[in-house]
């Protein structure tokens, strides 16, 4: 093995917990196959500070990433790549994972391993688990091909101990591109909290909140409390209860967070094909044959618009 | 405007997905196969791109032998001019990297102003086949748009980034786009226009036909040991009046599933 590659991203110079997750996750995989880890890091952040998590190196490529550019992304990383010819790339699935990736492994004539939520080595290289059909069934996924690219699902792995050692910094310049894409003006989300994808902590609302009005007097102030995002199904949405980006689901956002609460939501299995992997499911409806509580960690039957209030007060008290 | 679109099918979303046997696959026994959500939205902003602009749209698909069936009856019921269907045992089994080395192949040749994508299928869920076909055409590529508006050579376009983030970028044709939810509302076939399709014909062609070996096509990527989502352990059912079941589950939050 000539290395793990970790891609770590960062905003505005802070590195995301995706990026330490990675890299927690390549250091342990390369103490098993005998190998190091290096770390490659996209424009202004504090590149050493990630050997604490244990990239023996890091690559900083110099330059202006502070707006996504698919051009300028696939170049610097396929410049990093040449030159370092890593055996396994890994990527948060996130923009850069999503849309410049396959773009480098077309270009490398490689392959990627999609959204995995597990990684381990195995017979000398490293194989990916990832869900396919939406969660609805998973399989093993290698890829037989140098650089092996993997895409991993935010949370999949803890956030490890930062303990190490600065690591020593490469400097390389972006390479020149450009693909006449230009960002004419960038739209920030109407609420602050962190995007679907990543959240830790999600409250979602169904089609029983029955108007826009209860959806943002119960479902958000209730997501607040616990500093939740808040999401909703695909009812929610078609009835212009919540926005299309607060979809989660089959054709709505895939989420894996630690705490998962469906509000009067009947548990269809578009909606938990979304969902499903969250780690803790508190499911409240009024019919207690709902199938959202065959996948409930808690499950209480009553009616939202008298639980939804008291729950809010209790998060916000404790 | 000359548009094409790659589309294939994918179960109905309503699957219930059982496995083979030996854990090989899936069995896709009893599946009813549709339009891709996604690709369905990039289909409904083809044609009416073709609607707005005139033009004509063109879709690429590879599939296998009872693809021209599923073809007639939705894509070329909907307005779509010509069908591609690229149908050869090669084919079989490769990743997306082949998928869009054989889609690349089959829009080159039409000399096309934008190739629409889904932003992901929903089998494999990978999401790699449009930045691939992008690349391998030199293209600009625009991932997860959610609105696009063409004016004679350029076009705009609303995009997803990190952060829940959206973004309004500008650039030249040709490009590649990728369709999130949101771009629009697809419509259904009407159907005197199903009945209507039945006698259209779908163009179909082998690798050789693109130009294409085997060995080009062969899978990097290799999916094995399929298995059922592991079971979640049983939940529990809270008990008692609301302010019980709300006390009860902050404490079981805080206490038993250590969240809080
Ligand atoms: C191609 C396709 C893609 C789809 N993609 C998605 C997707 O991505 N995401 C998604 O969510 N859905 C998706 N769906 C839709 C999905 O099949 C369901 O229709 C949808 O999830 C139902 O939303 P819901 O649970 O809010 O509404 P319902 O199924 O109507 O359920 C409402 C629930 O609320 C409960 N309830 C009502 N009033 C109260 C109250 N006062 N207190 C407590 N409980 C109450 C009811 O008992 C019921 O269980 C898709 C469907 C198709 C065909
Ligand atoms: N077999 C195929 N035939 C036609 N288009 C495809 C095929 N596979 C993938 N695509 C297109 O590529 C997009 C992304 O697919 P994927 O990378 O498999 O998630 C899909 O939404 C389709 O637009």
């Amino acid at each position: 093995m000539s290395g793990i590659l970790v891609v770590a991203e960062h905003d505005a110079g802070v590195f995301r917990r995706t990026a330490w997750e990675l890299l927690g996750k390549a250091a342990a995989l390369a103490t098993e196959l005998k190998t190091t880890v290096s770390a490659v890091v996209l424009g202004d952040a504090p590149a050493a500070d990630l050997g604490s998590a244990g990239a023996a190196r890091v690559i900083h490529v110099t330059g202006d990433f502070a707006t996504y550019s698919t051009a300028a992304t696939t170049a610097a990383l396929n410049a990093v790549i040449t030159a370092e010819k890593p055996d396994v790339v890994l990527a948060a699935s996130a923009t850069l994972g999503r849309d410049a990736i396959p773009r480098l492994a077309a270009r490398l004539g490689t392959g990627v391993g999609t959204e995995v939520t597990d990684l381990r080595a195995e017979g000398g290289a490293v194989v990916g688990r990832r869900p396919l059909y939406s969660g609805k069934c998973f399989a093993d996924v290698r890829v037989v091909r140098a650089p092996a690219f993997f895409t991993v699902r935010p949370n999949s792995f803890p956030q490890p101990t930062r303990s190490g050692a600065p690591a020593p910094v490469t400097a390389m310049a972006a390479p020149a591109a450009s693909d006449g894409v230009t960002v004419l003006e960038k739209r920030a989300p109407s609420t602050a909290t962190v995007d679907l994808t990543v959240a830790d902590r999600i409250v979602s609302g169904g089609r029983s909140l029955k108007s826009k009005e209860a959806f943002d007097t119960v479902i958000r102030p209730l997501a607040a409390s616990v500093g939740a995002t808040v999401g909703a199904s695909r009812a929610a949405v078609d009835a212009g209860y919540a926005g299309h980006s607060e979809q989660v689901g089959q054709t709505g956002k895939v989420v894996n967070p630690t705490l998962y609460l469906a509000m009067g939501i009947s548990g269809a299995i578009q909606h938990l094909a979304g969902m499903r992997t969250s780690k803790v499911i508190v499911a409240v409806n009024k019919d207690p044959e709902a199938p959202i509580f065959e996948h409930a960690t808690y499950g209480l039957v009553g009616d939202l618009f008298e639980i939804a209030p008291k729950l809010t007060a209790a998060f916000a008290a404790s | 405007m000359k548009i094409g679109v790659c589309a294939k099918f994918t179960p109905d979303t309503d699957t219930r997905i059982k496995l083979r046997p030996d854990n090989s696959g899936i069995d896709p026994t009893g599946i009813k196969w549709v339009v891709s959500p996604y690709d369905a939205l990039a289909v409904e902003e083809a044609l009416r791109l073709k609607e707005k602009h005139t033009g004509e749209v063109i879709s690429f698909t590879v599939g296998g032998d009872d693809t021209a069936g599923l073809l007639k009856g939705t894509l070329l019921a909907l307005g779509v001019g010509r069908a591609v269907l690229v149908n050869d045992p090669a084919a079989v089994g490769t990743d997306a990297l082949g998928i869009a080395r054989i889609l690349a192949a089959a829009a080159k040749a039409e000399g096309l102003d934008m190739l629409l994508f889904g932003k992901q299928a929903i089998d494999g869920d990978n999401g790699q086949v449009g930045s691939m076909v992008a690349e391998i055409l030199g293209w600009v590529q625009v991932s997860r748009v959610s609105e696009l508006t063409v004016e004679g050579t350029q076009f705009k376009a609303v995009r997803a980034v990190d952060g829940g983030l959206k973004e309004l970028v500008a650039g030249s044709l040709p490009a590649v786009v990728t369709a999130d939810m949101g771009l629009n509302t697809p419509r259904f076939p009407k159907l005197p226009d199903i009945v209507k399709a039945k006698t259209k014909t779908v163009e179909v062609k082998n690798l050789a036909a693109l130009g294409l070996t085997a060995a080009e096509v062969a899978p990097a990527v290799q999916a094995s040991n399929f298995g059922l989502p592991p079971a979640r352990p049983k939940g529990r059912l809270l008990t008692g009046d609301a302010d019980q079941m709300v006390g009860e589950l902050v404490r079981l939050l805080r206490e038993e599933a250590k969240v809080l």
